[in-house]
């Protein structure tokens, strides 16, 4: 990605900061003036000292990856200030659910058919397991979410749902 | 959520003053939000939004949305420490792609059970027609293609066959039982006899996440 600095053109960064965008700035390549909202929302949510630590302790090709991921973060924030991305995370983990209880059901209607007709086989006609949990990690009963990762701060807020088909609310 | 607004007024700050090192006022912000207890929930999330976005933040809220809106920034800051490049995105784009997987499984999943419900029907048919067109049920049954394109079509016409074998055999007036279960299934039928193809993944979703909206 060309460097703005290096066209003499400040960098969104710099701009929003009315800061000189030198030639190093870490901003620059992930930040291009024609796009002011992306550093303004991020600044907004994240805080310019923050991305720039971050950005530092990240390898250079992961930087715009990480950039973008913050962008798309800081947006869902500013979109909805209570739940954010998290918000958007509660609702694919419903859909998630429901499919894969649909199909169990599915399997389950399958298997049937398939024990009534070959007793002793223990062919399987469908892709993936009957019962197998798709995907990896774990179901965090304490936040409702399904995560690669459990979380440890959704333990104890009122709003949170146990049961299998938990809401996801926090 | 145990009141932490009376640990101020216990003298015990709440886990953000203790953390900042100042004095924790009766009218903290963060002090019903991040109990004295649970050090790091304030620790990840000053490091990744800063206490004073926080404040920002939280002053932006009515009081009975502040404690979703903290929980909610514990998990994106505990997320993006897990994950430095892509945070809670990485979570979105992991759940689009078992999503996608998912339908895809089910899909395939509801065609193969329709087929085996039309087969159904087409055995209730066949075993309900004179017993002398028996030969012809077969080959009727036996030569309907699936139209499937899939590895295990070979298998799916042996099984076609065996079915209609069993059908024939079965049907005399002692098992109308079983002819009659076969018409119920069939009647309850609303597929297609059709393999449908599955959806396409639309695209590489582990680096595309949904756009906000």
């Amino acid at each position: 990605m060309t460097s703005s600095s290096t066209s003499n053109s400040p960098c969104a960064a710099c701009k929003f900061l009315r800061r000189k965008c030198l030639p190093g700035c870490i901003f620059a390549p992930y930040f291009p003036p024609e796009e002011p909202q992306k550093f303004v929302n991020v600044h907004k949510i994240f805080g310019a000292s923050n991305v720039s630590k971050l950005l530092n302790e990240i390898m250079p090709h992961q930087r715009e990856d990480a950039v973008n991921s913050l962008a798309y973060e800081a947006e869902a924030r500013m979109k909805d200030p209570v739940y954010g991305c998290v918000g958007a995370i509660s609702v694919l983990q419903r859909q998630v659910m429901r499919l894969q209880k649909e199909l169990d059901a599915t399997n389950a209607d399958l298997m049937r058919f398939t024990n009534n007709d070959m007793p002793n086989s223990s062919f399987s006609m469908f892709p993936g397991q009957y019962g197998a949990r798709i995907g990896q990690g774990a179901f965090d009963h304490n936040s409702g979410f399904f995560l690669p990762y459990a979380s440890q701060w959704n333990n104890n807020h009122s709003g949170c749902s146990s049961e299998e088909g938990g809401d996801g609310t926090i | 959520m145990a009141s932490s607004s009376s640990s101020s007024s216990t003298n015990s700050p709440c886990a953000a003053c203790k953390f900042l090192r100042r004095k924790c006022q009766p009218e903290c912000v963060f002090a019903p939000y991040f109990p004295p207890d649970q050090p790091q929930k304030f620790a990840n999330v000053h490091k990744v939004f800063g206490a004073s976005n926080v404040t920002k933040l939280l002053n932006e809220l009515h009081p009975h949305q502040r404690e979703d809106a903290v929980n909610s920034l514990a998990y994106e800051a505990d997320m993006r420490l897990r994950d430095p490049v892509y945070g809670c995105v990485g979570v979105i784009s992991l759940l689009q792609h078992q999503l996608r997987q998912l339908q895809m499984d089910l899909t395939y999943a509801k065609s193969e059970l329709s087929k085996y419900q039309n087969h159904g029907l087409l055995a209730a048919a066949a075993a309900a027609a004179t017993i002398h067109h028996h030969n012809h049920q077969i080959n009727l049954i036996g030569g309907m293609n699936l139209s499937s394109n899939r590895s295990d079509h070979h298998h799916q016409q042996q099984l076609m066959r065996r079915r209609s074998l069993d059908v024939s055999n079965n049907y005399d007036a002692s098992n109308n039982n079983s002819n009659g279960s076969l018409l119920v299934a069939a009647g309850t039928m609303n597929a297609p006899f059709q393999h449908q193809p599955p959806r396409a993944a639309a695209g590489d979703g582990l680096r595309t996440p949904i756009h906000p909206s």
